[in-house]
């Protein structure tokens, strides 16, 4: 470490470099603020106001204050639509966790340094091919004519092809194949800043593997788990291709409804509706993830 | 957050919601805008490969106009660019019937010289009793069609595909192997032509028992598909769909046992056509446009190529009798085409149409 040069007596040198860190921070900030302001902010705001007028023929927005839209958003046809995605979000987000959590502890503690560089390269490699182009695949494996049917029948195992496609069970697919990648990466993150020796400690202070894995590991990887849900629940939730092209348009996410809102029927303002109610359940997400947060760093203190 | 900033928030979001709401201020103009007199840049809204390629470059030859083109990606984006833009933006748009019937009736549309456009003359005579523009007092009609099932004839066992209740119930040969559109003004026609009903109807009821009745056979679809469904026919996933005459040609193209057939209980009739919007300052280059476009080997070229019919006779008769042959559903004769239920403009109705179709996608 560098030899400290400073004249001033510590307290001092803090409390300066603390003002000054400051006004730092808000020049280099300053960019992000204004871009956040113009580019989120400013269309947010757009959104919501929208969402409180009338849609008039062929997309036109007539500007009379109305909560039409809100009514409509309630009726239990579209709330069963958003619940429905809730639903497939969260399921895809359980078998993400299910499946990411042994690759994470395997790449993190089990695999030497070359194939842990290796197996990482392998998580993020399908990020370098368009997410449109990976779900398209998914069509020429599982259609009735496709590489899986042909394998099965091939094999003995089916007479007749297997409708593989265009139900909820293909969408889990996609959306699972999609974002795993992004379950993994923070549950790995996590592991790997575990010191090997804190759950050694705990085992020598008497604590069975399984307790050692629930009172020390659990609440160091909390941080991770959550991360990973939130970043595969998110774009799961509000996903468009994967339901229109796995799902064969037959069974809508909000995302389909909100998109085709949008682009085919023009309702701006009925789509600003949803988008809006969109918004308020991940803002509950949000919330929901710092409280677990908070929770797990008492755990973390008072354990 | 800190207050500053929250402040700063509160303020963006205001100045936005006053922007939207200043610019619902703008002023309609009627009338004719000042004209621009010789060779002119047009600018043409289309769709993308609808249009010869070398057309600009022929048109330039002919009349010394050259051309600038907009790609829209749908009749709504067209209408979108049309209402978003300032009046004089846009000399000629591409645009499906009922979209031209709602220009016309919010008198966004210029009126046609029928003498300044002498190649009309081209078109059957069925082309000038179009409901939604009687006379082509407005618009000129480009290429036409209608809806019906695409089929696989060779994989339907003996089941014969002929009617809308085919797809809504199929049977056996059938079932999970049927797909239909989900464009809104085509989502429901299986249903609403089998219960009876118009394609323009906007009453609640009859919507309603359309929106049951098409919630009901989901089960027994394949899925919704308006970009593909004739790759689904020729991989022989799905066998009976709902489609478009020019798109089942793509299938036909590579699979000679898809057959189109217009279903038993009726079907719609679309026309695709060109308009002058409003404001427009070159309404006499314009003209010579639309006459250029309705020349036999412009309507020819859409026929050969896009494989849609033309309400172009000229264009038609000069077809090879072998495409005919090899497309079947290219020699529809316009008497039948004019029987089947022209799409109209739905106009306040529209929201209620929209609607219904929602409901039966998140249904």
């Amino acid at each position: 470490m560098p030899q400290q040069a400073s004249p001033l007596p510590p307290s001092a040198a803090a409390a300066e470099g603390g003002s000054r860190r400051a006004r730092l921070g808000a020049l280099v900030l300053a960019p992000a603020l204004v871009w956040w302001a113009i580019f989120l902010a400013l269309p947010m705001g757009l959104v919501l106001a929208t969402a409180f007028f009338k849609g008039g023929a062929y997309g036109a927005i007539i500007y009379e204050p109305t909560l039409r839209n809100l009514e409509r958003a309630l009726d239990p046809l579209y709330v069963g639509v958003l619940w429905h995605s809730v639903w497939l979000a969260m399921l895809t987000t359980a078998i993400c966790l299910v499946l990411g959590y042994p690759a994470a502890v395997y790449i993190a503690t089990r695999a030497s340094a070359r194939t842990r560089t290796l197996l990482l390269v392998l998580v993020i490699l399908p990020f370098w091919t368009n997410f449109l182009i990976r779900t398209y695949a998914w069509i020429v494996l599982l259609n009735r004519e496709g590489v899986v049917n042909g394998a099965l029948e091939g094999l003995g195992i089916v007479d007749e092809p297997l409708s593989l496609l265009y139900n909820d069970a293909a969408v889990v697919l996609g959306l699972v194949y999609g974002y795993l990648p992004l379950m993994i990466l923070p549950l790995y993150a996590a592991i790997e800043r575990i010191n090997p020796e804190v759950l050694e400690a705990a085992t020598d202070l008497g604590a069975r593997p399984l307790r050692a894995l629930r009172t020390v590991m659990l609440p160091l990887i909390i941080p991770g788990i959550v991360a990973g849900c939130v970043f595969v629940f998110v774009p799961s939730l509000g996903n468009i291709p994967v339901p229109e092209l796995l799902g064969g348009g037959r069974s809508e996410m909000i995302g389909n409804l909100i998109n085709r809102q949008f682009l085919t029927t023009r309702d701006w303002p009925f789509g600003s509706m949803l988008v809006l109610a969109l918004m308020v359940l991940l803002m509950a997400l949000l919330v929901l993830q710092s409280f677990v947060l908070r929770r797990s760093r008492q755990v973390g203190v008072d354990g | 957050m800190n207050q500053g900033i929250r402040r700063a928030l509160v303020a963006v979001v205001a100045a936005a919601t006053l922007a939207v709401v200043a610019a619902c201020g703008g002023g309609e103009e009627s009338g004719t805008a000042a004209q621009e007199a010789g060779p002119v840049t047009l600018s043409v809204l289309t769709f993308n490969d609808y249009i010869p390629e070398n057309l600009a470059e022929e048109f330039e030859k002919k009349t010394g106009n050259t051309l600038e083109i907009t790609y829209i990606t749908s009749n709504e984006d067209g209408i979108a660019k049309i209402e978003g833009a300032e009046p004089g933006t846009y000399d000629i748009a591409f645009l499906t019937s009922p979209f031209t019937q709602g220009l016309i009736a919010a008198d966004k549309v210029e009126a046609l010289d029928g003498s300044k456009i002498p190649n009309l003359a081209n078109l059957y005579p069925e082309a000038a009793e179009l409901a939604y523009d009687p006379g082509n007092a407005h618009s000129v009609p480009y290429s036409w069609g209608t809806t019906g099932i695409c089929w696989r004839q060779d994989l339907v066992g003996d089941t014969v595909v002929d009617s809308w209740s085919d797809l809504l119930t199929p049977d056996d040969n059938l079932k999970g192997k049927v797909t239909m559109l989900d464009e809104d003004r085509w989502l429901l026609e299986p249903a609403l032509k089998t219960l009876g009903f118009s394609l323009n109807t906007t009453d609640a009821d009859e919507l309603q028992q359309a929106v049951d009745l098409s919630i009901q056979a989901k089960s027994t679809l394949l899925g919704y598909d308006a970009e593909t469904f004739y790759s689904k026919l020729v991989s022989g996933e799905a066998v009976a769909v709902q489609g478009w005459d020019g798109w089942c040609n793509y299938g036909t193209a590579e699979d000679a046992n898809i057959q189109f057939v217009i279903p038993s209980e009726g079907s719609d009739l679309w026309v695709d056509t060109l308009v002058i919007p409003k404001g427009s300052t070159h309404i006499e280059q314009a003209h010579q446009f639309m006459d250029f476009i309705l020349e036999p080997q412009n309507g020819q070229w859409v026929a050969e190529n896009i494989l849609y019919k033309v309400p172009n006779k000229a264009a038609m008769e000069a077809l090879d009798p072998a495409l005919l042959e090899q497309f079947p559903n290219m020699a529809i004769p316009p008497a039948t085409l004019l029987e089947q239920e022209a799409l109209e403009d739905l106009g306040e109705g529209q929201s209620a149409f929209t609607d219904a179709a929602s409901k039966v996608k998140a249904g």
